[in-house]
C-alpha cells in the first residue's frame, strides 16, 4: 500500500516479501471508515467495499441474555460505511493487483532482510533469497515488515510492553448461514464458560470465530481440528455444516518501538506497534501510519521539504499508537479480566446493561478503529474558532466526507495541501479572488464548498469558515476570517518549508 | 465542586443500617458484586469525574494508611 500511494506520487519503489504468496488465513479482517477513504485515494476503496460485508451493527451477550446492542448508522453524506469486513489476503491481492499496473513498483518474493546498516544517506541491506544473498542500498526504507519484524531486530530496537496471559484461539470456517452480518461477542457464554468469544462474518461465505481459552490451554490440543470442531458445534449448533479455512492460536501484546524514525527508517503498522484486535486498531492504524508518512516523504523526495519533517512522523504516529494501545489495552482487560475484582465490576457492568443504559456504555467489547486526531502536532496552524466549537474538524482532525451533489468532498480535496471556503453565502466570490493574485511561491488548490450538510458538518452554518487541509486530508489550520496570508503560513509550517515558529 | 467532606445526609444512622441491610444473606463474593455495581451506580449518578476521582483517592489513601499501620 505504501508502494502504491509512492507510486501516486511519482516515486519508485521496491518491495520486498519474504513469503511466496498472499498471507496465509484472514488476519486482519475489519477495515473502517477513514481506511477505506485513504484506499480510496488508490482507487481501491470500491472494490474493498464491493467485495467486504458491510455491517453496522454488533451484538453482546452475557450468558444467555443480550445486554447490548449498538448501532454504527453513519450520518447522511458519507461515501463509505462505517465498517466492512474483508479478509486480509484480499486487501493484500488488490494491492498487488494495482501494484503489476504500475512499472513503478518491484515487487521481491520470497526474499528476507538479513543484515541492515543504517549509513548516511539510507540503508545497506542484506537480502536472503532462495539462490543467495545479496546486497542492496536503499535511499529510504519503509519497515512494514510486521509483529515479529527482523528489521527491528536488525536494528536491536527495545519492543517494550504488555504480554497478556489469555490464549485466544481464531478460526475462519466457511458455511452457509443465514444470518445477518452482524457482530456477535459473547461474555461468559454457555458455550465458553467463564470466557469470551466472537463471531464475524466475512466474504465468501467465511466467518470469523475467536474464543478466549484461558492462560494454560495446551497448543497442540486446543488447535487439533476435532477439538476446533466441538467448539464451533457447541456455538453454532450440532447440525452446522462448515470446513475450516485456518486455525490459529494467538498470545496478545500491547508494545510499541521508542521511535518510529530511525534516520531514513522508518517503522509503520506491526513492526512499529503491535496490540491486541479488540477494536480492529491494528490493520487500520498500519494504513493510517503509511498515509501519514508518504506525503511526507514525496515532499522530501521532491526537495521541497527538509528531511526534518518527518519527525513529524514519530510526533503524530506515537501519540496515535499509544491511544490504540490503550483503548486496546482497556478492552483486553475488559474481555479478560486479571483479578477477583476486576470481574467482580466486569459482571457487574455486564448484569446491569441488560436494564441500564448507564452500564451499557461501560462494555467494552472493543471499542473501534477511529482515525487519531493530531492533537498538539507541532504541523498544526491556528484554530480560529471559538473554545469548543465543532470539534470534530479541529487542527489535527481527519476531514469528514460529505455529498457534494454527485461527487464526494474527500475526493475534491484531493492529495495536495487544499483551502477551502465553506460558506452557504457569497463569501466564495472574495475567497477565490483572495487566492487568484500572483504570489504564493507554491500555489494551493482551492475549494468552495456551499453544500448545507457539507457546512454543518465543518461548523459553516452561520458563519463562513476558511480550512487549511493537509495532503493526508487532516486538517491543518482552520479561520473565520479569510486572510491568505496566514493561510500560506499554515501551509507552510505543516509542508515543512517554514520553521514551525515561524 | 470538590467532593464533600462533611455530614451530607438526614438521617445517616437509617441510611448506613440500609446499607448494611442491602448485603444481608450475601456471601462475601455477592458483597463484593453488589459494591461493584453501587459503585458504578453512584459514579454515573455524581457525574463529575473529578469528584468521583477525589473519593476514589480518598479511599485508597485510607487503605493505605492502615497497610503502613
Amino acid at each position: 500500500m505504501a508502494a502504491l500511494e509512492l507510486a501516486r506520487r511519482g516515486h519508485r519503489s521496491l518491495v520486498i516479501d519474504k513469503k511466496d504468496n498472499l498471507s496465509a488465513g484472514s488476519r486482519a479482517i475489519c477495515w473502517a471508515k477513514r481506511s477505506l477513504e485513504i484506499m480510496d485515494r488508490l482507487r481501491l476503496g470500491e472494490v474493498l467495499t464491493a467485495k467486504g460485508i458491510t455491517w453496522q451493527t454488533g451484538k453482546v451477550f452475557f450468558d444467555r441474555r443480550r445486554v447490548f446492542e449498538f448501532d454504527l448508522v453513519p450520518d447522511r453524506g458519507h461515501r463509505r460505511p462505517a465498517f466492512v469486513n474483508l479478509q486480509q489476503y484480499y486487501f493484500e491481492h488488490f494491492c498487488i493487483e494495482a501494484a503489476a499496473a504500475t512499472d513503478l513498483i518491484e515487487l521481491r518474493w520470497q526474499e528476507e532482510v538479513q543484515g541492515f546498516e543504517l549509513t548516511g544517506d539510507g540503508a545497506l541491506l542484506t537480502l536472503r533469497t532462495p539462490s543467495g544473498d545479496y546486497r542492496l542500498h536503499a535511499d529510504w526504507v519503509i519497515a512494514a515488515d510486521g509483529a515479529r519484524s527482523q528489521m527491528r531486530r536488525s536494528l536491536g530496537l527495545a519492543f517494550e510492553g504488555r504480554v497478556f496471559d489469555d490464549q485466544f484461539l481464531i478460526c475462519d470456517i466457511k458455511m452457509r448461514m443465514e444470518r445477518s452480518a452482524e457482530r456477535w461477542f459473547w461474555f461468559d457464554p454457555p458455550f465458553n464458560r467463564g470466557r469470551s468469544a466472537l463471531l464475524h462474518k466475512q466474504a465468501d461465505d467465511v466467518w470469523r470465530l475467536d474464543f478466549q481459552l484461558g492462560a494454560t490451554a495446551d497448543r497442540d490440543a486446543v488447535t487439533e481440528p476435532e477439538s476446533v470442531s466441538r467448539r464451533v458445534r457447541a456455538m453454532l449448533g450440532d447440525s452446522v455444516e462448515f470446513a475450516f479455512e485456518w486455525i490459529s492460536l494467538y498470545r496478545f501484546q500491547s508494545r510499541r518501538l521508542q521511535r518510529f524514525r530511525h534516520g531514513r527508517v522508518l517503522f509503520a503498522g506491526d513492526a512499529a506497534h503491535q496490540m491486541s484486535p479488540f477494536g480492529a486498531r491494528g490493520g487500520n492504524s498500519g494504513i493510517q501510519d503509511v498515509d501519514n508518512l508518504i506525503w511526507k516523504l514525496d515532499l522530501i523526495l521532491r526537495g521541497e521539504a527538509p528531511e526534518a519533517l518527518l519527525d513529524s512522523y514519530d510526533r503524530e504516529r506515537i501519540p496515535a499508537a499509544d491511544e490504540n494501545l490503550l483503548n486496546t489495552t482497556r478492552s483486553t482487560d475488559f474481555i479478560a479480566p486479571k483479578s477477583t475484582i476486576s470481574r467482580a465490576f466486569r459482571d457487574g457492568v455486564l448484569a446491569l446493561a441488560a436494564s441500564e443504559p448507564l452500564a451499557r456504555r461501560l462494555v467494552n467489547s472493543g471499542r473501534l478503529s477511529v482515525a487519531t486526531c493530531y492533537d498538539g502536532s507541532p504541523l498544526n496552524g491556528p484554530d480560529g474558532f471559538s473554545a469548543g466549537e465543532c470539534p470534530a474538524t479541529r487542527p489535527g482532525a481527519a476531514a469528514l466526507d460529505a455529498a457534494l451533489g454527485e461527487a464526494w468532498l474527500l475526493d475534491q480535496l484531493g492529495s495536495g495541501f487544499v483551502a477551502v471556503c465553506f460558506c452557504r453565502e457569497e463569501a466564495g466570490h472574495a475567497f477565490q479572488r483572495a487566492f487568484s493574485a500572483p504570489g504564493p511561491a507554491r500555489p494551493l488548490h482551492r475549494l468552495l464548498v456551499t453544500d448545507p450538510i457539507a457546512c454543518a458538518r465543518y461548523g459553516a452554518e452561520r458563519l463562513p469558515a476558511y480550512y487549511l487541509f493537509r495532503p493526508d486530508q487532516h486538517v491543518a489550520a482552520r479561520w473565520r476570517q479569510l486572510d491568505p496570508a496566514a493561510v500560506e503560513r499554515a501551509a507552510a509550517r505543516a509542508g515543512g518549508w517554514a520553521a514551525p515558529n515561524a | 465542586m470538590p467532593l464533600m467532606r462533611e455530614p451530607n445526609l438526614k438521617d445517616p444512622d437509617g441510611l448506613y443500617a440500609a446499607i448494611l441491610d442491602t448485603h444481608a444473606d450475601l456471601s462475601e463474593s455477592e458483597s463484593m458484586a453488589l459494591n461493584a455495581r453501587l459503585v458504578l451506580l453512584l459514579a454515573n449518578h455524581i457525574g463529575d469525574e473529578a469528584v468521583v476521582r477525589e473519593a476514589l483517592a480518598l479511599a485508597r489513601q485510607s487503605i493505605d494508611a492502615e497497610a503502613q499501620g
